[in-house]
């Protein structure tokens, strides 16, 4: 699947499941920043993307558990750089550019990009291709 | 409770019931739908809202049943609410319920609304919306919350309802 299909397949589920308009689901905006996603919009996002793309997404792998809440990965509020090095290892698709700039644990979210989410679909595809 | 009584219930898949919507039932009379420009006078009826519930509680027990009800099973997001008409006293509704995706962490439902007025019975149930729900279930949510011990979802008045529909409450 090409790299523009599989980011207009993700652009529907994001219009589906956020209910915003398609124009602003570009490559850069990030799901909670920009689209306005809250936590059970995550688990639809997963829901919706097994749906549209046929593939099984484990808990975790897409978005990640228990980072945040671990003291060893954040501190004072900041993601420590250990905590950074395991998001990076566990979420490899993600864009860690804003969260970089300002490690504010309350920014995590914005690690995920619809690029981000364009990306780990293809990964997905190319392994069960 | 929202709903009267579970017809059919086919584990982790589909859950039928019926809601009798009644006159004596006092929210009614605070609802009354006027229409100047169709010429339609005032009536009472139900809100949807309520229509909502109804589903939510249809659609969790299908949800809650899939771990014999050990799980707390929160409605989390209302993805879509379609109603064509209002619900009026002495119609019957049926909510179908099917689940679309379900994992430890929440479930996605699907649901169609039905009214049967018993003054064109012969019509039999017409579809009248479908409502799309989230439904989580707290204890294994990504924020990592703690929630008490005991399960205040599925109370007394779901058993309740179980057992009057000849369904065995699942043990534990």
């Amino acid at each position: 699947m090409e790299r523009n299909e599989i980011f207009q397949k993700v652009q529907e589920v994001l219009v589906d499941a956020l209910a915003v308009d398609e124009d602003e689901v570009t490559p850069e905006a990030s799901l909670t920043g920009d689209l306005g996603a809250e936590s059970i919009d995550f688990l639809d996002i997963v829901f919706k993307l097994e749906q549209a793309f046929g593939f099984k997404i484990e808990q975790g792998e897409l978005f990640p558990d228990n980072v945040t809440q671990n003291p060893e990965y954040v501190q004072g509020g900041r993601v420590t750089e250990t905590g950074m090095a395991e998001l990076k290892r566990r979420l490899p698709h993600g864009d860690f550019s804003r969260l970089e700039s300002d490690p504010q644990v309350t920014r995590v979210g914005e690690i995920f990009t619809v690029d981000a989410l364009v990306n780990f679909c293809e990964t997905k595809l190319q392994r069960a291709a | 409770m929202w709903i009267d009584r579970v017809l059919e219930l086919v584990p982790r898949e589909r859950l039928v019931a019926i809601k009798n919507v009644s006159l004596a039932e006092e929210h009614l009379h605070d609802h009354f739908a006027a229409d100047a420009e169709l010429r339609l006078d005032a009536m009472p009826l139900m809100p949807m809202s309520l229509v909502v519930e109804g589903m939510a509680q249809s659609a969790g027990i299908l949800v809650g049943h899939a771990s014999g009800f050990q799980e707390k099973v929160v409605l989390a997001k209302v993805a879509k609410a379609e109603l064509d008409r209002d619900p009026t006293p002495g119609v019957t509704l049926r909510y179908t319920a099917t689940i679309q995706s379900l994992t430890a962490q929440g479930a996605a439902t699907q649901g169609v609304v039905e009214m049967l007025d018993h003054a064109r019975a012969s019509e039999g149930f017409v579809r009248i919306g479908s409502i799309d729900l989230m439904f989580s279930q707290v204890d294994h949510n990504m924020s990592g919350l703690q929630f008490p011990e005991h399960n205040f979802v599925f109370s007394e008045s779901f058993q309740t309802l179980l057992r009057t529909s000849g369904i065995d409450w699942p043990s534990a």
